[in-house]
């Protein structure tokens, strides 16, 4: 098709302000999908997408309007995708911001607003869910208005739900997005934006053409990875796959590679043709690396073959997601899992107990850190707690740039959280009269654990948070580790703070203490920084554990009962001689000291 | 292999104490006469299993006193003769007249179930029994000529406090009994003691241990000897010679004899086999009526599950257990860590096992931790 009948664009929500049910609209206009085929949300298509009312995996789908070729690239919705989102926007020369007439703009709406001005996108701007009773569109217009740089009159005011001004969504999509501008002639270029796993068929690559045509059946390289495949199928969505012979320049689709391993094509990644490849890859590729670990155990030590299988079957269409095998001494055999986020952590926790029916022990969840042991020694990366090294010359840990929004009264509330939590300010502003857009730096380690819940519950849950990666800085982080009976307990390793490693370490061992039962000799309980002991706690033995009698009437019973402590006693972890039952370590993993 | 040890099972009581779980009933006493028969019936049909030469009888409860007595009377007539002839009974209902009773027909052994002396312990308890009782029941028994007489106490008991436990080892010392048994009261979840009692129990758990080192060290600085987890005999050469005061019939079961058990929801153990009679009396009357052994739980005993048995009750005792035929029940890694830990100790080149006297406060978990 004639590239200036084509318009790509994305739309921009946040979570709950209407962008499923705006996308859902848009099919139905446009007879994309008949009113009977309808389903609620049809481009959300994992059930816990739907639940969380979130995009975790982009799809685009192809409409048309007026005589024009429609492409609505979806976008995941959350933080934890951030550099997918921006591929599935370098793939558009358009976005629709939507923000909800009754709430106004949130700390993710801004994040993907600026990405979407950052790659030059024309925004077009649209207040949603007007026929609320509480809705103030003219508010929410002239927030809106503000961040894009727009009029307020050019601000759309719609109700995706009832329908009421989709048409006017379509025509303005036609009038103001750009017509794509590839160079048809050229050799064959296509940004990859997405994509997921046939098990039939394969990796499906989710494309934008740039330049040139791509054919089926013809061979296909990767630029940045190196992978090549043979296009055995092209087309576009509707939502239903159409196949089509061609994927021509300023058009979006699909490419079916038949590849095994959705890890070999990486968003962001180039397509090119083999017969006349191009000589430059499209800008922007990076591979997606995680940033928050976890090591993941199955509650029955049974189930390690299932949790492996279950992994394997999850990366298929998760290219981001990470896990190597992980021997705890005190949960057995499980996985160290790398995620984006701690969404995605949550995602794939959820996913593995919900469809696959697994019981899983989560560990406290911890950043990647960069060490260098000694002076001029390399760089190595750090995953888990208890393989950082006891010699450390230089550590370095993630920073994030933290977006927040609230109402006005909560400022202080939010600044004595980022405050206890490392952060540094950076700017704050008024994006109102009465909220205020809060721009913090801070460690990416300091909110793992807990700092969500925090914000929501200081700021009575009106805070919207959201978060850029800010690269590595050097920290003062020592290693704590805790020893019980002399030896030290792996799991319970963690990376803090010097300045909160003796209260942390102090909790450690205090609720350690409650709960280890107590052995036949006194068992020391210690959190040490290297050789040096910051807290130390001992549970004293046991002086008296008998059956109080015994004769001819109750010896099988209590042959049974002896039988079911030794049972118990063999479940149990044994760390420097002593029992310690796995409760113990969760009831440690889940400490939380700052509530 | 026969039996030596003989147990009889007497279920009556006036009343069932709310920390009872023994099988008792109570309101029976026109039944004492056949079950009486039903004993002596079950007695004839199992006689092949019992050796000729029985070594020891303990008739248990329920109350054993409270039974009639010309059923009583009745029923030690027909027992065999044998070396030690225990009967637990409770201080209320030791008379001169129930005393001569037993000495006529060949008791020589007595197990008063005293438990306490203190006055507000023995209601707590559901006792009938007054602590002048308690006395007056060791002294009538002394006057009939008995020379072995054994005294229970139960410490833990809701509102019991260390003075009153001092107190209780101190009373029953001084009527210098032959024997004590010391149990901590064991409290059955869902029972109405336990409901009733509920914070006082959990009060008492945490101050048991203290209890349990109170008990051993008073009774062993008294000269007794700690024989048995929960049992103390007197051991005093001058005064009782070389007289083993141990009780003979529950040794028998810690050093794994064989027994026969006869009556209501007794057990046996003979020959590899354990059963246990049911417990409901009315059936168990029925079946003996009609001349049939009464129905029963059977549980063969496997070899290597007789050996833990072997090694559980054996560790109880303060002699050293032989290890003969015993090394596939334990766990040698366990063994070897306990020993580090001053809690076992194995003798004789290996052939035998004792606990230490620490390990015999953890005597329980030690054991669990021997056992494979």
């Amino acid at each position: 098709m004639d590239q200036a009948k084509i318009r790509n664009f994305s739309i921009i929500a946040h979570i709950d302000h209407g962008k499923s049910t705006l996308a859902d609209r848009i099919l139905q206009v446009t007879d994309t999908v008949a009113d009977r085929d309808m389903k609620e949300q049809l481009l959300d298509s994992m059930e816990l997408e739907r639940e969380r009312g979130i995009t975790i995996k982009a799809q685009a789908v192809r409409v048309l309007w007026r005589g024009h070729q429609l492409n609505l690239i979806d976008t995941p919705g959350h933080v934890d995708f951030t550099y997918e989102v921006s591929r599935s926007l370098q793939a558009c020369e358009g976005a629709l911001l939507v923000v909800d007439a009754a709430q106004g703009i949130e700390a993710q709406t801004l994040a993907n607003a600026y990405l979407a001005i950052e790659n030059n996108l024309e925004i077009v701007p649209i207040v949603n869910k007007i026929d609320l009773p509480q809705a103030d569109p003219d508010g929410a217009a002239a927030e809106v208005a503000d961040l894009v740089g727009d009029d307020p009159e050019r601000v759309l005011r719609i109700s995706a739900k009832t329908g009421q001004g989709v048409e006017d969504v379509l025509d303005a999509i036609i009038e103001r997005i750009p017509a794509p501008t590839g160079d048809a002639a050229a050799p064959a270029r296509a940004l990859i934006f997405d994509s997921s796993y046939d098990q039939y068929r394969g990796v499906v690559a989710f494309v934008r053409v740039v330049d040139g045509r791509f054919e089926t059946g013809e061979p296909l390289r990767a630029m940045a990875q190196g992978t090549r495949f043979e296009a055995e199928e092209l087309g576009f969505l509707t939502p239903d796959r159409r196949p089509v012979k061609t994927l021509e320049a300023g058009e979006v689709g699909y490419v079916i590679t038949g590849l095994k391993d959705v890890s070999k094509l990486g968003v962001g990644d180039t397509l090119t043709s083999e017969k006349r490849p191009a000589k430059e890859p499209l800008p922007g590729y990076k591979e997606v690396k995680p940033m928050v670990f976890a090591g993941l155990f199955p509650t029955d030590s049974d189930a390690y073959p299932e949790l492996r299988d279950a992994l394997e079957r999850l990366k298929l269409n998760d290219g981001a997601l990470f896990y190597e095998p992980e021997t705890s001494q005190a949960l057995g055999f499980g996985f160290r899992c790398g995620f984006l986020g701690l969404l995605h952590m949550e995602i794939v926790r959820e996913r593995l107990e919900r469809e696959f029916d697994l019981d899983l022990i989560v560990t406290a969840p911890n950043v990647a850190y960069r060490v260098r042991p000694r002076p001029g020694a390399d760089w190595v990366e750090v995953h888990n707690p208890s393989d950082m090294p006891t010699e450390i010359d230089e550590v370095e840990e993630p920073y994030i740039k933290a977006s927040i929004i609230v109402p006005k009264e909560y400022v202080g509330a939010v600044m004595e959280l980022c405050n206890d939590r490392r952060g540094t300010f950076d700017h704050m502003e008024y994006l109102s009269e009465e909220r205020v857009h809060l721009v913090y730096e801070l460690p990416l380690g300091e909110i793992v654990l807990d700092f969500y819940d925090q914000l929501k519950s200081r700021t009575r849950g009106y805070a919207s948070f959201d978060y850029d990666m800010a690269g590595f800085k050097p920290g003062h982080l020592v290693r704590v580790d805790v020893l019980v009976a002399g030896e030290p307990v792996d799991a319970l390793s963690l990376i803090i703070h010097r300045e909160f490693a003796y209260d942390r370490g102090k909790l450690l061992v205090e609720r350690l203490r409650k709960e280890i039962p107590r052995q036949f000799f006194d068992v020391a309980i210690q959190a040490a920084i290297g050789a040096r002991i910051i807290a130390r706690e001992t549970v004293k033995a046991k002086r008296k554990d008998v059956l109080a009698k015994c004769y001819g009437g109750d010896i099988s019973r209590k042959r049974k009962l002896l039988e079911k402590q030794k049972k118990g006693k063999k479940r149990m972890k044994q760390v420097g001689g002593v029992e310690v039952p796995q409760e113990a370590f969760l009831a440690v993993l889940n400490l939380d000291d700052r509530k | 292999m026969n039996a030596h040890h003989l147990y009889v099972h007497l279920p009556f009581c006036s009343h069932r104490c709310g920390y009872c779980d023994f099988v008792t009933v109570t309101g029976h006493e026109g039944d004492h006469g056949g079950y009486v028969d039903a004993l002596l019936g079950e007695l004839e049909l199992e006689r092949g299993l019992l050796s000729d030469e029985v070594d020891t009888i303990f008739l248990g409860g329920g109350t054993p006193t409270f039974t009639e007595p010309a059923a009583l009377a009745r029923l030690l007539a027909g027992l065999p003769r044998a070396a030690e002839t225990t009967v637990e009974a409770n201080p209320e209902t030791v008379t001169p007249g129930l005393a001569a009773l037993l000495r006529e027909h060949g008791v020589n052994r007595v197990s008063l179930g005293a438990q306490s002396f203190q006055p507000h312990l023995l209601e707590t308890l559901e006792r009938r029994a007054r602590p002048e009782d308690v006395r007056g029941a060791v002294h009538t028994l002394r006057d009939a000529g008995f020379d072995n007489v054994s005294l229970d106490l139960i410490y833990g008991i809701p509102g019991q406090s260390v003075g009153d436990l001092e107190r209780d080892l101190a009373e029953a010392l001084a009527l210098e009994p032959e024997h004590l048994s010391c149990y901590e009261l064991e409290a059955k979840p869902g029972t109405r003691f336990t409901h009733a009692h509920g914070e006082e129990l959990e009060r008492q758990a945490n101050a048991m241990e203290g209890y349990f080192e109170r008990v051993v060290e008073t009774l062993t600085g008294a000269g007794y000897r700690w024989y048995e987890t929960a049992n103390f005999c007197r051991f005093d050469d001058e005064r009782d010679g070389d007289r083993d005061l141990r009780s003979g019939h529950n040794l028998g079961y810690w050093l794994g004899h064989d027994y026969l058990g006869i009556g209501v929801g007794a057990v046996s153990t003979v020959a590899g086999m354990r059963w246990r009679n049911a417990p409901s009396l009315p059936r168990y009357l029925a079946s003996l009526r009609r001349g049939e052994r009464p129905q029963r739980e059977l549980e063969p005993l496997a070899a290597d599950v007789r050996a833990r048995e072997r090694v559980l009750l054996g560790l109880r005792l303060d002699e050293p257990l032989s290890t003969a035929g015993l090394n596939g029940a334990l766990d040698h890694d366990a063994l070897a860590r306990l020993q580090r830990l001053g809690l076992a100790d194995v003798r004789d080149g290996g052939a035998t096992l004792a606990l230490t006297r620490r390990g015999r406060f953890l005597g329980g978990g030690v054991t669990a931790e021997l056992l494979v």
